[in-house]
């Protein structure tokens, strides 16, 4: 990877609170120019504070953090003008108008007013419409749309997105999506957390995954899909049956409470093995099929070392 | 400097102060006709001469401090306070802005409120008066001075407050007395000399001393003894403030 393509590098930043836990433990992490890095973790993993550290909002403890080749503490003019940043609350005033809200966001970073900018950004978000509401008078989704606007107001090379779908409903979130893709062709760099891997699925080129204030693992979304994708089978067999040799291919593997369990990553495997069950006339009690908890993969990755 | 964002946040504020113009123009101009109606006409006219001039007369720089401290601390507290309270203020410190042009554009926009205010009043007190000034320029540098001191002041009490409660607390706990007792309403001279010696510890005597010295040409303290401990107030204030953002004081983890 060429350095040129690399916009943020954070290198062993740690936070910790003055009340004392701590928050991130030496996370390093390098971005490329142009990508969607989604960060996945369970709640108080540290993806907030992360995020809070590069944009200035909290200070590190230790560590440094590079935004397009600006130090955040030393040229932290230059590096914050590169960043917008949509905050996981709904943090507005509620008596702003929408416009006011952009033009706001826009002169703070110091960049010159651009009507014809914020009517073009205002309109892909949908807001244009509403740009003389006040924000108390807006539902839920088009407050978070203004969070948006706000961030993209300075036109920031870098988009944070703190939980953008956390408590939305199933449009909105599409409808975020969608935002997020048009904004990365672009070329806007987007590092989103989420505790949703499917969230991540849908729109990230990488995932990281923070787990007690580490980043165990930074990986290209494909190949972690399939490690995440794994799904088992849970089968109830009739009382005293056994699996007849026929199915030993598929490999099941016998449960303490006698249930067999079969794990599987593609759906045409799970169809062989229910057509191999059915020609052997193997009686079937129950049939269960689950996906495996984002907790349970934390955990493995934490236990295996963080390998990958 | 970013004087684009300073002008941002300056007009940020301003806009929000038209939105309740009323309240924060009329509510003063009443209370500050009743003082004259209950102080200056019927209470004054049984009071002799003060320094020279009619009671009514006399009280008029104490009430423009009066209203001037009380607005610049309640204008900067509340400008830095309500984004802290709704959350904004994560935009303010993530933007490329430094921590004196976040001050400059909250406390100027407050120092304007107040000197608005104030200026509303000395017209309101000229309705009822003759008002004559004696040095109308440093009489409008005086009150521009104030505003701006203490907005400094009210700016550290927004960045303090953790809730609305102890956001009113110090303008009505220690603003209000330190005024009424600072001389608004009485010569120093009148106080038996034990209180006057109190008295000097209180910083809004100068304030009001120097103040009164630009209408009528005459003051309780010396002139450069007050306007070095305005100075002093400002500057501490301003090291507060720098204190503050420096170690992310109750604003930044």
């Amino acid at each position: 990877m060429d350095d040129t393509d690399i916009i943020l590098s954070v290198d062993g930043v740690a936070k910790t609170y003055a009340d004392g836990p701590k928050a991130l433990d030496s996370v390093s992490l390098s971005i490329r120019r142009g990508e969607i890095l989604a960060l996945l973790g369970p709640n108080g993993a540290g993806k907030t504070t992360l995020i809070s550290i590069i944009c200035g909002l909290v200070s590190p403890s230790a560590g440094s953090v590079i935004v397009d080749g600006h130090d955040i503490v030393s040229d932290y003019r230059a590096a914050r003008a590169a960043i917008g940043l949509v905050p996981q609350e709904v943090q507005l005033e509620p008596f702003e108008k929408v416009l006011d809200a952009a033009r706001f966001s826009r002169g703070l970073f110091g960049k010159a007013r651009d009507d014809a900018y914020l009517q073009r950004m205002l309109t892909a978000l949908s807001l244009w419409d509403k740009r003389r509401s006040e924000v108390k008078a807006l539902s839920g989704g088009m407050k978070r749309r203004v969070l948006i606007a706000k961030a993209l107001a300075h036109e920031p090379r870098i988009l944070f997105l703190d939980e953008p779908t956390a408590g939305v409903d199933v449009e909105l979130r599409k409808d975020m999506w969608a935002v997020v893709e048009e904004l990365r062709s672009n070329g806007v760099t987007i590092i989103l957390t989420t505790h949703y891997i499917e969230e991540a699925e849908a729109i990230a080129d990488r995932v990281g995954i923070i787990s007690g204030g580490r980043l165990v693992l930074v990986e290209e979304k494909g190949s972690l899909m399939r490690r995440l994708g794994r799904r088992e089978l849970v089968l109830t067999l009739g009382d005293g049956e056994d699996l007849p040799p026929a199915l030993a291919r598929h490999g099941l593997s016998r449960s303490a409470d006698g249930t067999f369990v079969y794990t599987f990553t593609e759906e045409g495997s799970l169809a062989a093995l229910l057509a191999d069950l059915a020609a052997a006339g193997v009686t079937v009690r129950d049939l269960e099929t689950r996906r495996r908890s984002l907790e349970d993969i934390f955990v493995e990755l934490v236990k295996n070392g963080a390998d990958a | 400097m970013n004087w684009l964002a300073v002008w941002t946040i300056y007009r940020h504020e301003m806009m929000r102060a038209l939105r309740t113009m009323l309240q924060s123009l009329i509510s003063p101009v009443i209370t500050t006709s009743l003082y004259f109606v209950v102080f200056g006409t019927a209470i004054g006219s049984r009071i002799e001469q003060v320094e020279g001039v009619s009671y009514a007369t006399f009280i008029v720089p104490g009430l423009v401090m009066l209203t001037v401290l009380v607005q610049a601390v309640n204008n900067a507290s509340f400008g830095i306070f309500f984004p802290k309270f709704v959350g904004s203020i994560y935009e303010l410190l993530s933007a490329p802005v430094s921590y004196l042009e976040i001050v400059i554009g909250f406390v100027g926009a407050a120092a304007t409120k107040s000197f608005i205010v104030g200026s509303v009043i000395l017209i309101t007190a000229s309705v009822f008066l003759e008002l004559h000034v004696a040095h109308p320029v440093m009489m409008f540098v005086m009150l521009a001075v104030t505003c701006v001191v203490f907005s400094l002041f009210g700016f550290i009490i927004g960045i303090w407050a953790r809730n609305f409660e102890q956001l009113q607390l110090v303008p009505l706990l220690i603003i209000t007395p330190l005024v009424f007792l600072g001389g608004s309403f009485y010569s120093i001279s009148m106080l038996p000399p034990a209180w006057q010696t109190v008295t000097f510890f209180n910083p809004v005597v100068y304030l009001i001393s120097t103040y009164r010295w630009t209408f009528f040409g005459e003051a309780d303290v010396s002139l450069p003894f007050a306007l070095a401990m305005i100075g002093l107030f400002a500057a501490v204030c301003l090291t507060v403030i720098w204190r503050m953002f420096r170690t992310g004081y109750r604003i930044r983890a």
